[in-house]
């Protein structure tokens, strides 16, 4: 028998050559967060959505719980996790990420064998409302204090007062911090972090608009993969320079005329978390159809708000900023930002993942794919699954599905 | 008890009840689905305050907007919102509670079309003093969009008196669910249910008389040396639409004799200090009362409260009573019933949707449960 893979020497040349250079980031910050015993480092449990910059600041290990929870749905060990959870109690129809990590808490099980116990919590809110009810339950499990960030949902609009809260919170965060930690945030070192988050968000930035390009160098499952960094080591020389690499590496491919897809014919914008115990068959299903992911909302989230931030003053802007990412504004505004990303990239279609673990970004789905068609002509798949857990997610169905989408986008052109 | 079966006429069509009362009196209605719901600046609008449950039918519009692993609360308002049994609403006001509240919201001010939407989006957590003073920020402009959209003008006269007659309503309310504890013969659970439900409802000036006389009546009955019936427990939970629920349970050998619900002691508790500035009187009540899952105080201060009722009301066990797909309640269910386990206190999880469940399978449930007390 042939190997397919071997044998094509095309996609060998397509695969993206930094990858290597990344995992070998992930491993080493995972060992370091996992020995943090032996080094004396704090470790702190954050939210993705929460200003990690302090807790770089103060040198205290990030470690981040949906990371994990994307970890273990990418190596498909979520079910059993999940069915755990749900023998401790917790319904089938909470949040993958929340159920298989406290499950993998109680038996130090998953992908790394757990992660590394905290010293203390920080959650910000401006993702989900199950992110608090998650690190309740982590702060009761560990005995560890927990610090909430409160962003205020932004329905017709982001008060003064809402503002103000935030800023306010900003600095109980700091002094929650010098408490946790024994000793004063040093200022300096704090705008520093403050700077090289902004660069970081902007080379993130510029490697997802490579994809702008016609063919696109990458796609947003690549996406999916090298968005680790922005998430976990925002603020660190690190992901600046692999950001900036990854980017050269994008802008070459454009210039040699490499694609992701080979032949890239169709376009279109991912909705939602990916479901990450089928990102290499969603990819493949969708290449094989010449169909290409050029961008998505979930990637972009963290960098879409880079404009809000005053690098020079990120004490007072960096959290305002997080609270008007994607999820936590309103479907007309949200609206927006994929009139946006859809122009941007110029898709022919939308494909929403209605993932049941993520309520606060599914449901609206539909107002959206609506909105999208009467006002952009743009139409839209519906994929209902689960990022984590696999039980929800049917291969037949689903790519009957895609196929039925994509008659519909050729009869189109 | 004629008082008592006024009200149960409007907690059994409350629609109905509130269509006519905005012919005969000509107010505005507000509609609202929580208990962090300000209505105390409602009425000082001159309105009435309308809570929503949403349709007990099958979903057919709001399935154009939401997936099925949406909570039937949010799917059966949306569907009440659209199908027009809403139709008397002027407007809706959304207090920031949990994600599909939130999402709901949105849905709601674009597709309802009622005519004014307001969003109160309260802090989260409820322990600092950072949220305190936004919390009442949040009241004041509170406080300014009501105004524009009912063009009226709310003084701190009357929002005093507000703040009164609402004390007036909880302390009612919760006297009369403390007569029920003490002898649960007194009135049925059902009524109970049906007393909270109409509070939430009607003309608060009426319901407020009506509540007075009917715990005047309750007292002056003869009270039994002992209290009799069945097991005494306590349910808790989110929102209860269904007065079956603690007739089955009463026909199963149990009294609910207190609960831990959006739809009971979670509406009553908690009186306003009537002094100083009544915005901030108003935000210092949600700030000391018993927090919904939704809200964050504390880690503990929800199962330490489960325990204590359990003693309080001499309770057997308790039922819990989630509606499916309610993230805030199905995320403290283990830590609560690790509470009650450790206090030795047998418990029973009931997932629910707002649509009646079948009878014939909950009293099976309810009477291997009962049994076990
Ligand atoms: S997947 Fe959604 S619900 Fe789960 S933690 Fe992330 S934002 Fe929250
Ligand atoms: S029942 Fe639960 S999910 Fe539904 S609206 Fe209430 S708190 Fe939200």
């Amino acid at each position: 028998m042939v190997d397919p893979e071997k044998k094509d020497t095309d996609k060998e040349s397509r695969k993206i050559k930094s990858v290597a250079r990344m995992k070998e980031i992930m491993t080493q910050y995972y060992i370091e967060a996992k020995t943090a015993g032996q080094t004396g480092k704090k470790v702190a449990w954050i939210t993705s959505g929460g200003p990690v910059e302090f807790l770089i600041a103060m040198d205290v290990i990030p470690v981040y719980p949906e990371n994990h929870g994307a970890m273990i749905g990418a190596s498909k060990m979520g079910v059993g996790l999940c069915e755990k959870a749900e023998e401790m109690g917790y319904s089938r129809d909470l949040c993958s990420y929340a159920r298989s990590d406290i499950a993998c808490a109680a038996i130090n099980g998953g992908p790394i064998g757990g992660l590394p116990r905290p010293d203390f919590l920080v959650c910000c809110n401006n993702i989900c409302g199950t992110v608090m009810k998650w690190y309740e339950a982590v702060s009761r499990y560990y005995h560890v204090p927990l610090f909430i960030l409160d962003t205020p949902f932004i329905h017709t609009r982001f008060s003064d007062a809402a503002k103000r809260y935030v800023i306010d919170q900003t600095y109980e965060y700091i002094r929650f911090l010098e408490e946790q930690c024994g000793k004063k945030m040093d200022m300096d070192r704090m705008r520093e972090v403050g700077k090289l988050a902004v660069s970081g968000l902007r080379l993130w930035q510029e490697v997802l608009d490579t994809a702008a390009h016609k063919p696109a160098p990458m796609t947003a499952f690549d996406a999916f993969f090298h968005l680790a960094l922005i998430v976990t080591l925002r603020g660190t020389q690190i992901t600046v320079d692999y950001y900036r690499q990854l980017k050269q590496e994008m802008e070459e491919r454009i210039r040699k005329g490499i694609a992701m897809v080979p032949n890239e014919k169709y376009r279109l914008l991912w909705d939602n978390l990916p479901v990450w115990y089928k990102t290499r068959w969603l990819s493949e299903k969708f290449s094989s159809r010449d169909a290409c992911l050029a961008g998505d909302t979930y990637t972009s989230a963290w960098s879409g708000v880079l404009d809000l931030i005053d690098e020079n003053n990120f004490i007072e802007t960096g959290s305002v900023a997080y609270s008007s990412v994607y999820i936590n504004v309103s479907l007309d505004m949200m609206f927006d930002t994929l009139k946006k990303l859809i122009e941007k990239y110029d898709v022919d279609g939308l494909v929403m993942h209605s993932n049941r673990s993520c309520k606060p970004y599914s449901f609206g789905q539909y107002d959206l794919a609506k909105m999208v068609m009467k006002k952009l002509n743009i139409p839209t798949l519906i994929l209902e699954a689960d990022m984590v857990d696999e039980r929800s997610f049917s291969d037949s169905q689903i790519e009957t599905r895609i196929d039925a989408f994509m008659e519909t986008l050729a009869g189109k052109r | 008890m004629d008082e008592l079966q006024k009200i149960k006429a409007v907690a059994d069509d409350p629609y109905a009840y509130a269509a006519l009362m905005k012919k005969r009196e000509n107010k505005p209605v507000v509609g609202f689905f929580c208990t962090y719901t300000p209505e105390e600046l409602i009425y000082a609008a001159g309105a009435v305050p309308f809570r929503l449950f949403g349709t007990k039918k099958d979903i057919l519009l709001a399935d154009a907007h939401l997936q099925s692993y949406c909570c039937s609360l949010v799917r059966g308002g949306l569907e009440d919102a659209l199908n027009g049994s809403l139709s008397f609403l002027d407007g809706a006001v959304f207090p920031h509670t949990c994600d599909s509240i939130q999402r709901l919201s949105d849905i709601w001010r674009l597709n309802a079309g009622f005519p004014f939407h307001i969003d109160v989006v309260l802090p989260v957590i409820l322990h600092t003093q950072t949220a305190r003073a936004y919390m009442i920020e949040v009241l004041r402009e509170f406080k300014t969009d009501l105004e524009s959209a009912l063009d009226v003008e709310i003084s701190n006269e009357k929002l005093g008196r507000a703040i009164e007659v609402y004390n007036r309503i909880r302390k009612h309310l919760k006297k009369i669910s403390l007569i029920r504890s003490r002898n649960p013969q007194t009135i049925s659970g059902a009524d109970l249910f049906a007393v909270i439900k109409a509070a939430m409802v009607m003309d608060r000036d009426q319901i407020a008389e009506l509540l007075c006389s009917l715990e005047k009546k309750l007292e002056n009955r003869p009270q039994p040396e002992k209290a009799e019936g069945g097991k005494r427990i306590i349910l808790s939970g989110g929102v209860c639409s269904h007065s079956d629920i603690y007739t089955l349970l009463a026909e199963s050998g149990a009294e609910v004799v207190w609960d831990d619900l959006c739809t009971g002691s979670r509406y009553f508790e908690g009186e306003i200090e009537n002094i100083g500035d009544p915005v901030e009187a108003i935000a210092d009540r949600y700030l000391t009362r018993m927090v919904c899952p939704s809200k964050h105080r504390d880690i503990t201060s929800r199962g330490e409260n489960l325990v204590n009722l359990v003693k309080t009301h001499g309770a057997a066990g308790v039922v819990f009573l989630f509606l499916k797909f309610c993230d805030p309640h199905a995320f403290d269910y283990p830590y609560l019933k690790k509470y009650l386990d450790e206090a030795g206190v047998p418990s029973l999880l009931l997932e629910l949707e707002q649509q009646p469940p079948p009878s014939g399978q909950l009293k099976t449930r309810f009477e291997t449960f009962v049994d076990m007390l």
